[in-house]
């Protein structure tokens, strides 16, 4: 593999007694997506949390595009190309899908010491950030409040936030939770359309999208990664049957 | 249409204070005169403690501090035969702000109950100080002997001039805090009052710009502090006790916090009752206390939302 975009080495997180990352090792490339898969308390979400900055590991580095960022807070990874989406959705719920968006493109267009100009008459914010709404589908919903769209909407108002700082790696937690079928093949006809064009990581619990959407998959158990390979060899595997698909893997 | 009407009650409000001089002397009641300017100095004092509680999702509960730094900034000069204007005014702006942002880059390492009583611990601080220095007149305080001059023009020994200084700064600063709510840093504060993990997730180092504004609202508070030993014509270390800081966050409360207007209208409704109660019974409080209970529970957004036009969003 050449320079990967993300490399993680030793990563550990401990809660109290409980080790959360137990020694994680990664590499995703540039142009890839990456699943994440594990069954529930498997750390992913933790993970998730210490790529981007909100949670800082007790041990092991992470490495984005050649510098060290294990230190780094989330802002400043935002800066350097690292964006995330929050499995519990997070978003400016009294503001409107558009501010939302339009927030997310303000922190990348210069500082925000400006005391004076409508923030909300700036072309430069408002212009890009509408373009994103379209790309995920809430064109329509632009002057909504976001706190009063439907929850697959909010899902994708989540994508459009990360897509707005214009990301080298976007960190995608649990993109369809909570999704009725048709939300949920909505979200995974965007991660088509993303894929290939981003480098994605992507922790999911529904395995039809992760099927659909990696090129690569590594499982997740109690904080350490036991696997990481093709998606077929993934279904193939026999340790990961039993720890997570579930299965009684016949001797 | 019901934003028209509510423009129109705002208007109408600013004309009735904008006019109260004329009654007041063709009344021959100058008190009305001296209990609206109170209330203004207060006004302001209440917008920016909002601009960082309401707007800024920061309940410091030590506001009262840069009430008292701004009066100190006055009177101090003052008493050393300095009694320019620019020069006090220009002092209580920046030593109060410079106190909030020393105040402010501690404080706001934390949060919840702990920024509250690390604010309140800070002024309870400012207050003690006050307090033990006997040079500057200890818990006695101190007499100003002159209002701040600005020359013959701007004469605040003539109770209507002041006046009209004291309103013209509330209008001034309530057009520039609509500037500021509305520009790009209004947004950021916005924002991270109603989710800062998500706006450092998009890349704001929202530290700094809620410590920018913890200063800008100390400096305004500074400001009203000035203008207050001005009214008062002496100051005493209780401008900056704690009941003092709760009293401005009352006003917020009750007017309707992270609205620009609603502050002043807190103002005047806090003051007002203080002073039509008070003349009845001293334990006015016990009116104040089961109407701040109401307005909590169920105006939404204060006094302000229950002017017509409903409650903005964002």
């Amino acid at each position: 593999m050449a320079e990967p975009l993300l490399a993680v080495r030793g990563l550990r997180k401990r809660f109290g007694g409980l080790v959360a990352t137990d020694g994680v090792d990664l590499e995703v490339a540039a142009g890839e997506t990456l699943a994440i898969i594990g069954p529930n308390g498997a750390g992913k979400t933790t993970l998730i949390g210490q790529l981007s900055g909100d949670l800082r590991p007790d041990a092991g580095t992470i490495t984005f595009a050649g510098d060290d960022v294990t230190a780094l807070p989330a802002a400043t990874r935002s800066h350097l190309g690292l964006a995330r989406s929050f499995q519990i959705t997070s978003i400016f719920r009294d503001f409107t899908a558009l501010d939302n968006v339009a927030l997310a493109v303000q922190a990348h267009a210069g500082h925000s010491f400006r005391f004076w100009r409508p923030a909300r008459a700036e072309a430069r914010v408002r212009e890009p950030a509408r373009a994103i709404l379209e790309q995920v589908g809430l064109a329509a919903r632009a002057d909504v409040v976001a706190g009063t769209l439907a929850h697959g909407e909010q899902r994708q108002l989540e994508i459009a936030m990360a897509l707005a700082t214009r990301p080298r790696l976007l960190l995608l937690d649990e993109p369809v939770a909570g999704m009725g079928l048709d939300e949920s093949q909505r979200m995974v006809q965007l991660l088509r359309a993303l894929r290939g064009r981003h480098t994605i990581v992507l922790v999911e619990h529904d395995m039809d999208v992760v099927w659909a959407s990696a090129d690569r998959i590594s499982v997740l158990v109690y904080g350490r990664v036991i696997a990481t390979g093709a998606p077929e060899a993934i279904r193939l595997n026999a340790e990961v049957r039993r720890a997570y698909l579930g299965e009684e893997v016949p001797a | 249409m019901d934003s028209r009407a509510r423009a129109l009650a705002l208007v109408a409000g600013f004309l009735v204070l904008g006019l109260v001089p004329v009654v007041a002397a063709l009344t021959l009641q100058p008190f009305y005169l001296d209990l609206f300017r109170r209330i203004m100095i207060f006004a302001i004092a209440a917008v920016s403690l909002d601009l960082i509680l309401g707007f800024g999702g920061m309940v410091s509960f030590g506001h009262a501090a840069y009430l008292g730094i701004g009066a100190y900034a006055v009177a101090i000069p003052a008493f050393y035969g300095i009694d320019n204007g620019i020069v006090q005014w220009t002092l209580a702006l920046g030593l109060s702000g410079l106190a909030a942002l020393v105040i402010g880059a501690v404080s706001l390492r934390t949060s919840g109950v702990s920024f509250i009583m690390i604010t309140l611990a800070f002024a309870q601080m400012l207050y003690y100080l006050g307090i033990s220095i006997n040079a500057w007149g200890a818990d006695d305080g101190m007499r100003l002997a002159r209002r701040s001059q600005f020359g013959p023009v701007i004469d605040l020994a003539n109770p209507y001039v002041f006046y009209y200084v004291v309103f013209g700064l509330l209008v001034l600063l309530l057009w520039l805090g609509h500037r500021l709510i509305h520009a790009r840093f209004g947004m950021v504060i916005r924002a991270a009052r109603s989710n800062e993990p998500r706006m450092q997730a998009v890349g704001f180092a929202t530290f700094r710009y809620k410590l920018a504004a913890f200063a800008i609202a100390g400096a305004v508070c500074g400001l009203a502090g000035a203008l207050l030993a001005n009214q008062t014509e002496y100051l005493t270390p209780s401008f900056m006790h704690w009941t003092r800081s709760g009293d401005i966050m009352v006003m917020v409360i009750l007017g309707g916090m992270g609205t620009l207007f609603g502050p002043v209208l807190g103002a005047v409704a806090f003051l007002l009752l203080e002073d039509l109660l008070s003349a009845w019974t001293v334990h006015w409080q016990v009116v104040l206390g089961p109407l701040l209970v109401l307005v909590v529970l169920y105006a939404r957004r204060g006094l302000y939302g229950l002017l017509p036009g409903g409650v903005p969003h964002g």
